[in-house]
């Protein structure tokens, strides 16, 4: 709580000092990449189902969003709610079809993939989502339209930002984040100890997707554009993952790390190739199979390993 | 009754297409029932195997079908290194590290081909493709003829090879009990990468075989890896002639589904049935066997 304070106040003050749009956006692509992953670590993290296809969620969130604004008039507030709701429908849908019949690891993965597949080519087609050309929000500048400066999506993206990871922390105080744990580590253990497995997943899902919605909508406000690739491509799943398992899964502060190392990776991959088309997948690729490889926990699991045998030598020799 | 003919074209078309996509789905599905990994990496390995043909005819002047028995030595190798000094080495043996392992290394692979090759489609250009055979019915490109037989010919080598082999023995003894295995004195973790080697393999001609017929760009790799998911699924994981089945059902959906509501609808009729046999008969429609 304390730690996510400090983080929040220190964050905040950021635009007082930062006065190039190019920094300031960096510090929002970091912010959104963090709330994405966080949203990922709710239930791949805190509850141990791998999904492969988040974009699933957050995609529905994007384009309910646009829709509801562009083509049925939609205060952009009442849109960001709606969006948050579907999220947690397809959700729902997803959970309720996968875990109802018990698939789990791979299978999960392959499921919650081909589910962003459909959706992805669906959307490609049919005329309400502008089928391939995309989707277009018209800009209003203004609160009640949710677009702002720069400045301003910053502290709109800071205030997503310190309530998802308020939730997390809640999350994980609670007899909610016992039972997800209980899940992740063993579920027929947590089964026979009583803990209805079904339910709780179904909770970690819900609250995941609703979640990647509101990120969704957030993407809708920022770039006032998708297109069906946008919203539910692999790489937007992957993108997903890929930051809280190189951070650490299943922590608080491993997400940012993981979205921040991976942004910084993207940014400096950018600047050292002039923008070669590939190069920043190829370094996460490389990225994340020497973490799997070195430090299976993340980087903070890995960086608390040592820390913590340091700290343990000490007592072990007086003992 | 044109529309019977056009139907009746697209059946066979499917067919065709399936037996190609059932060669893919095999690789996979014996890399399943041995080393009951998902191998995100499948799809990509795949586009790389694509490339190297396209390659081999544009750069080389190699007839595309000639390049088969070294492109599936060139994929075994890759399959057998992939296998031994990164999956097995890096995997530890947990379900969801193995996972992410193969698909970093898909990610690398699929971005490394947009580095270097750039994200153009390349076709090949050969004067043969445009000759069809009038098999009564339907008129076929000789390409897809080609590829349906060759593809069915691999497939029967492939069953013998498992089935009548001391090293297909092996192999089924792995499959069944690595640890059983390894006490009769099978040295397990090379079963692995043979295997995974073998199942890389068959994307070597699998790619010879479909280059002709199709295109390849850097993201050719997730326009098959799904579809062989989803074959390996349907068709029981781990069980060869399942795959079969399942590819040439997958083929006929995809055609026949596309004859109906259109190409691009007839892609997501694959994926209802995936998402339909994953919650409803995770076990596919036949038991898993290797």
């Amino acid at each position: 709580m304390v730690r996510i304070t400090t983080l929040a106040l220190l964050l905040a003050a950021v635009p007082l000092f930062v006065q190039s749009n190019h920094l300031l956006g960096l510090f929002i692509a970091v912010l959104f990449s963090a709330y994405l992953a966080q949203s990922w670590n709710i239930l791949g993290g805190l509850c141990g189902q791998f999904s492969f296809g988040h974009a699933a969620f957050f995609g529905v969130g994007l384009y309910s969003s646009l829709i509801l604004q562009v083509d049925f008039g939609w205060p952009a507030p009442l849109a960001l709610v709606s969006a948050a709701v579907a999220g947690a429908v397809t959700g729902l849908f997803v959970g309720f079809v996968s875990f109802r019949y018990g698939l789990r690891g791979s299978y999960f993965a392959l499921v919650t993939l081909a589910f962003a597949e459909i959706l992805r080519m669906t959307a490609s087609v049919v005329s309400f989502t502008g089928a391939g050309s995309g989707k277009y929000l018209p800009t209003r500048l203004g609160i009640e339209h949710l677009q702002f400066s720069k400045s301003g999506y910053f502290y709109f993206i800071l205030v997503l930002f310190v309530l998802v990871h308020l939730l997390v922390l809640a999350i994980q105080n609670s007899r909610l984040g016992a039972r997800f744990a209980a899940i992740r580590e063993d579920e027929e253990a947590a089964s026979a100890l009583g803990v209805d497995v079904f339910r709780y997943k179904m909770i970690a899902i819900l609250i995941s997707s609703a979640v990647a919605g509101v990120g969704g909508c957030f993407y809708g406000q920022y770039y006032f554009y998708t297109d069906p690739h946008i919203a539910f491509g692999a790489a937007v799943s992957i993108e997903m993952l890929l930051a809280p398992i190189i951070g650490g899964a299943g922590t608080l502060f491993g997400p940012i790390v993981g979205a921040v190392v991976l942004r910084v990776a993207a940014e400096l991959g950018q600047s050292l190739t002039g923008g070669v088309p590939g190069f920043n997948l190829i370094l996460y690729g490389i990225m994340v199979i020497l973490i799997v490889r070195y430090m299976p926990d993340g980087l903070i699991g890995g960086l608390r390993r040592p820390w913590a045998l340091m700290r343990r030598r000490p007592t072990a020799t007086a003992g | 009754m044109l529309s019977l003919e056009i139907l009746l074209h697209s059946v066979v078309t499917g067919l065709m297409n399936g037996a190609v996509y059932a060669l893919v789905a095999m690789g996979l599905t014996l890399i399943f029932g041995v080393l009951h990994i998902i191998n995100f990496a499948h799809g990509s390995l795949l586009m790389v195997a694509m490339y190297g043909v396209f390659f081999a005819v544009t750069l080389l002047g190699i007839d595309p079908y000639v390049t088969i028995p070294f492109m599936m030595a060139l994929m075994y190798f890759a399959g057998y290194g992939l296998q031994r000094y990164v999956i097995g080495n890096a995997g530890q043996g947990r379900d969801t590290n193995i996972l992410l392992i193969t698909l970093g290394a898909a990610v690398v692979m699929d971005n490394l081909a947009l580095y270097l090759w750039t994200g153009d489609t390349r076709q090949l250009q050969l004067d043969y493709m445009m000759t069809v055979v009038d098999l009564g019915f339907a008129l076929i490109p000789v390409t897809r003829i080609i590829a349906f037989v060759a593809a069915c010919a691999l497939f029967v080598a492939m069953w013998l090879v498992i089935e009548r082999t001391n090293f297909g023995r092996a192999m089924r003894a792995v499959a069944k009990e690595p640890f059983g295995a390894r006490v009769v004195g099978i040295d397990v973790d090379r079963v692995y990468a043979q295997t995974m080697g073998i199942g890389t393999a068959c994307l070597g001609a699998a790619a010879a075989l479909l280059l002709p017929i199709f295109y390849v760009n850097p993201q050719i790799g997730n326009v098959f890896v799904l579809l062989a998911f989803t074959i390996v699924v349907l068709g029981s994981m781990g069980n060869i002639v399942g795959a079969l089945v399942g590819g040439l059902l997958v083929g006929l959906v995809e055609s026949v589904g596309g004859f109906f509501l259109g190409d691009r609808l007839g892609q997501v009729g694959i994926f209802v049935i995936f998402i339909l046999i994953l919650t409803f008969r995770p076990q596919g429609l036949f038991s898993a066997r290797v």
